[in-house]
């Protein structure tokens, strides 16, 4: 952690007026175990903002509350101010799309078809132009997979656009994951661990996607728990630890922080979440090991 | 004595066209401790073989008529015979092929060996039933005539000839060293994939489907007018031989990528089969089973497109073909009708597959917010309860609606445009009975759930239903709304369903509640739509149309094991479970599913597209 924070950085955001997504007051309750605890977050446009926080802090969980995945015990996501119903086709529809920690592309799909599946809340066509296959219907095809071609060539995946998406070496369905998020256009793209088991060179890849995203006027919630990642790309970095946010901050004052050190290093700071409470989320955690993190319970 | 695995080809005209590896594999039977003299050994005994099995089906093979199919005659082979005298020829084909005799070398573009092998394995297999089965339906072997000897000779040559030739793939590489007979005779089995063909003009690909289709619709009609009892099991087992060889030889997967180069041709060739089928029968009876069949394999493409494609579990699907069967039942005029009314034909069809579609929605709207298990449990529960719902609305325990158990007999004949299904047409100097005018009718609607299910399969809703089946919960976080497209499946089943009832009210005459179970010996009921899309192929259109014929004929066919028959069934699909869980027709997804090669999805050309893959976005009609 002694980056040159400033080396490399994209020009700062030109629009830092409209906040895309204001989350507030966000708790989030699995029986009596709170894995996220009133926890406030603006992301505004053409931002970066970066997640950290260390193992079972919460950070998923908290995408999962903002995806609609969960529904957050108490408290409300607003996306361009509006407040987001609990239903995360819906929150996709509203224009936030997500990757996840554990790679979930539809491994039997080819990499066009996953990316066309990305396009479903933009297009339209319902079963019946299916059936009569008009030329709307072969319009809209058209202009669907030539947009998800695009987002290929963008990602760098062409070549491969015929193979399965389970053949895909782990790199590339990371990027496969972002360009079908991105083929449902949305205003806010969150990542969960989007270089986690990359090579340096892949994730100086991803570093530069995820700039290029930014060019493309879309705002980036990223969980990382690759600091250098973090601290070069984000303009923000908010940190959670136990379920809440210790500090939010630029990346310089986040990295200076003693208390982010604290908590990365395990030791106990004062104030904050109890033993008691800490030891419940250990041994939580303990419990849910090799369960899948991503799998929210069904919930309409 | 068997490790030397360097192949010389015996020609360098061969030698060049060969794509695949130059080395070959261990024979499974050495007869030669040169590679060069046991590759001699192997073919002069196979073609040995086969021309003696030839010869042998010249010959009378028993004395008396009294074995099904008159197997008395000299210079006349018939019934097995003619099976026989099939597999000889298709044996003898191979060997030449495998031989790389000009002309005849496209028969096998992949495995050579290999398909030879199980060719004279289908040979051996359907001689030696047939002389089985002389011998206990006629008490004993001296009931042979000679021959019958010439044949048993001759398929038992042939195949120690093919077992003599060395493997199509090289040994593998130390680890699993090949060395019991049972390994080398597994690894002799195993083919190279199919090379790149050499492009033909499309007329002689279209020529060639074509053709495909026509052997199809021969074999089909062959498998249907096959006598009950040994006649038909010969077929089926030369089929269970025969077609896996060809299989190896890598013809199915050419016939893929013409199949899928040229889309509407083949839907076209194979529909005109299928309309020319009962052209080519003269007894009721079988033109019977064929209307049966083919409403039967609708009814499955249509829980295909609920179980392949969106992942629905659906185990009480039958209950919306008994939906569609009531409704046009109660609408068609028949006495027995409570509602007493008469509509024509095509307002039977579509208040069917209404009524089905809100069945569907009434069913589907509560139990799709279950997953897994639980949704199969209940939509069991629904089927069972449509059924006994039924049953009970006979005036006794409810309001008569039904008539019980009695059902609904004497649905009159359908009768369009002063054309009256029920009597006999002629057209081209062809009788076209009763049966054969259903099947002509059912065929339409057949083609319409052929469409339905290739169209929506290529589409926006499509790819969603198939993510849903991926991974529903990326699914949803990809904006799909993930129940709605359920129910959507979900209810579209049911009316395909529904539509196939009201045909199949009319074909049957009646309708009873006991006909419409969840499992039954006989087609159609839930259990047995089930095996035919798994059997045939989830995901796919000719899966489960194959796989519900094979479903429907082999019980149809062989009345006198009726009582094992769910036994046998249930062999059959575990063997099939074990070794070859994609089913019969692979789904190109599911093979890469279960059979991890890495490579097939590659294409071969990046610039050419893939050849054998359709193209997404490709819309055709
Ligand atoms: N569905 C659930 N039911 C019960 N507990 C859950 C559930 N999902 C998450 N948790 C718990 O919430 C806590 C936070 O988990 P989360 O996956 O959000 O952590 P994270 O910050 O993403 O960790 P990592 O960096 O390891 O991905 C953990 O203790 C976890 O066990
Ligand atoms: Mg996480």
């Amino acid at each position: 952690m002694t980056t040159t924070t400033t080396t490399g950085r994209a020009p700062a955001p030109r629009d830092t007026g409209g906040a895309v997504l204001e989350a507030s007051g966000v708790t989030m309750r699995f029986g009596g175990l709170t894995a996220v605890r009133d926890v406030d977050l603006t992301v505004r446009a053409g931002e970066i903002v970066g997640l950290i926080g260390p193992n079972g802090a919460g950070k998923t969980t908290f995408f999962n509350c903002l995806t609609g995945l969960y529904i957050p015990t108490e408290g409300t996501v607003r996306y361009r101010g509006t407040v987001l119903p609990h239903r995360s086709h819906l929150v996709t529809q509203a224009g936030i799309a997500r990757t996840f920690q554990n790679i979930r592309l539809f491994a039997n799909m080819t990499v066009l078809e996953n990316v066309l599946v990305g396009r479903h809340t933009r297009t339209s066509e319902g079963l019946f132009s299916a059936l009569l296959r008009g030329p709307r219907f072969r319009k809209a095809e058209r202009d669907s997979e030539d947009r998800a071609m695009e987002l290929l060539d963008f990602t760098g995946l062409t070549d491969k656009r015929d193979h399965l998406a389970r053949n895909l070496p782990y790199g590339e369905q990371r990027k496969l994951e972002i360009a079908r998020a991105l083929a449902s256009e949305p205003g806010l793209l969150l990542l969960d661990e989007p270089t986690a088991g990359m090579t340096a060179v892949e994730t100086t890849a991803t570093r530069e996607l995820v700039l290029a995203i930014r060019e493309q006027g879309t705002a980036v919630l990223v969980i990382e728990h690759d600091m250098r990642f973090i601290f070069n790309l984000c303009d923000r970095v908010a940190v959670l630890v136990q379920g809440q946010k210790l500090i939010e901050g630029s990346p310089e004052t986040v990295q200076m922080d003693d208390r982010v050190i604290a908590a990365y290093l395990g030791t106990p700071f004062e104030g904050e979440p109890g033993e008691a409470e800490a030891a419940e989320v250990r041994a939580a955690e303990a419990h849910s090991t090799g369960t899948d993190a991503d799998q929210p319970e069904e919930g309409n | 004595m068997t490790t030397q695995g360097s192949h010389v080809t015996t020609t360098g005209k061969a030698a060049t066209t060969k794509p695949h590896t130059p080395t070959a594999g261990p024979a499974p039977l050495p007869l030669g401790a040169d590679p060069h003299t046991a590759r001699r050994l192997g073919r002069g005994l196979t073609g040995a073989g086969a021309v003696l099995a030839f010869a042998g089906t010249m010959l009378p093979w028993t004395w008396t008529a009294e074995f099904p199919g008159d197997l008395t005659l000299a210079l006349y082979p018939a019934g097995l015979q003619l099976l026989t005298l099939a597999a000889s020829v298709l044996t003898a084909a191979l060997l030449l092929a495998s031989a790389g005799v000009r002309g005849l070398r496209w028969l096998t573009p992949g495995g050579k060996h290999s398909a030879l092998l199980l060719m004279t394995l289908a040979n051996l297999g359907v001689t030696w039933y047939t002389a089985g089965a002389i011998a206990v339906e006629l008490g004993g072997i001296v009931n042979f005539e000679p021959g019958m000897w010439i044949g048993l000779a001759g398929t038992l040559v042939a195949l120690v000839g093919a077992l003599a030739l060395p493997a199509d793939l090289p040994p593998e590489p130390d680890g699993t060293r090949a060395d019991g007979a049972w390994h080398r005779l597994r690894h002799a089995l195993k083919a190279p994939p199919p090379g790149r063909s050499a492009p033909l003009p499309g007329w002689a690909e279209i020529l060639l489907i074509c053709a495909a289709c026509a052997l199809g619709l021969y074999v089909f009609a062959y498998g249907i007018e096959a006598e009950d009892g040994p006649p038909f099991i010969g077929f089926l087992v030369l089929a269970a031989f025969a077609f896996p060889a060809l299989g190896k030889a890598g013809l199915p997967r050419r016939l893929s990528v013409l199949a899928a180069r040229h889309r509407t041709a083949t839907l076209g060739a194979a529909f005109v089969a299928a309309l020319l089928f009962p052209l080519t029968q003269s007894n009721e009876a079988y033109t019977n089973i064929a209307v049966s069949v083919l409403i039967f394999a609708t009814v499955a493409l249509g829980l295909n497109m609920v179980v392949g494609l969106a992942g629905i579990l659906d185990l009480g699907y039958v209950a919306f073909l008994g939906v569609g069967a009531y409704t046009a039942a109660l609408v068609s005029g028949a006495e027995t009708s409570s509602l007493g009314l008469h509509v024509p034909f095509w307002a039977a069809v579509l208040i069917g597959a209404a009524v089905a579609l809100v069945f569907g929605l009434v069913i589907g709207f509560p139990s799709l917010r279950l997953h897994g298990d639980y949704l199969a449990i209940v939509t069991l529960g629904f089927g069972e309860i449509f059924r006994i719902s039924v049953q009970n609305l006979d005036g006794d325990s409810g309001p008569n609606v039904t008539n019980g158990p009695n059902g609904i007999p004497n649905i009159p004949d359908l009768e369009i445009l002063g054309f009256n299904f029920g009597e006999e047409h002629a057209f081209l100097g062809f009788e076209l009975g009763r049966f054969a005018n259903y099947y002509l009718l059912m065929l339409l609607f057949t083609a319409i759930v052929v469409t339905v299910f290739r169209r929506s399969d290529n589409s926006r809703i499509g790819r969603a239903w198939i993510a849903i089946r991926e991974d529903e919960t990326a699914a949803r976080a990809m904006g799909v709304n993930a129940f709605r497209l359920k129910l959507m499946a979900f209810a579209l089943g049911a009316t395909l369903a529904g539509m196939a009832g009201t045909v199949l009210a009319h074909v049957e005459f009646s309708v009873t509640p006991e006909s419409y179970k969840f499992v039954h010996t006989a087609p159609p009921n839930s259990a047995f739509l089930l095996i035919a899309v798994i059997l045939g192929g989830m995901g796919t259109v000719s899966g489960p149309l194959i796989g519900a014929a094979l479903l429907y004929l082999i019980p149809a066919k062989l009345q006198f094991m009726a009582d094992y028959q769910l036994l046998l069934f249930g062999i059959a699909l575990i063997l099939l479970m074990r070794f070859r869980p994609e089913g019969l027709i692979a789904d190109r997804r599911k093979q890469l599913e279960f059979h991890e090669t890495g490579q097939l999805d590659v294409p071969l050309d990046p610039a050419a597209g893939t050849p054998g893959l359709p193209r997404l976005g490709k819309t055709e009609a």
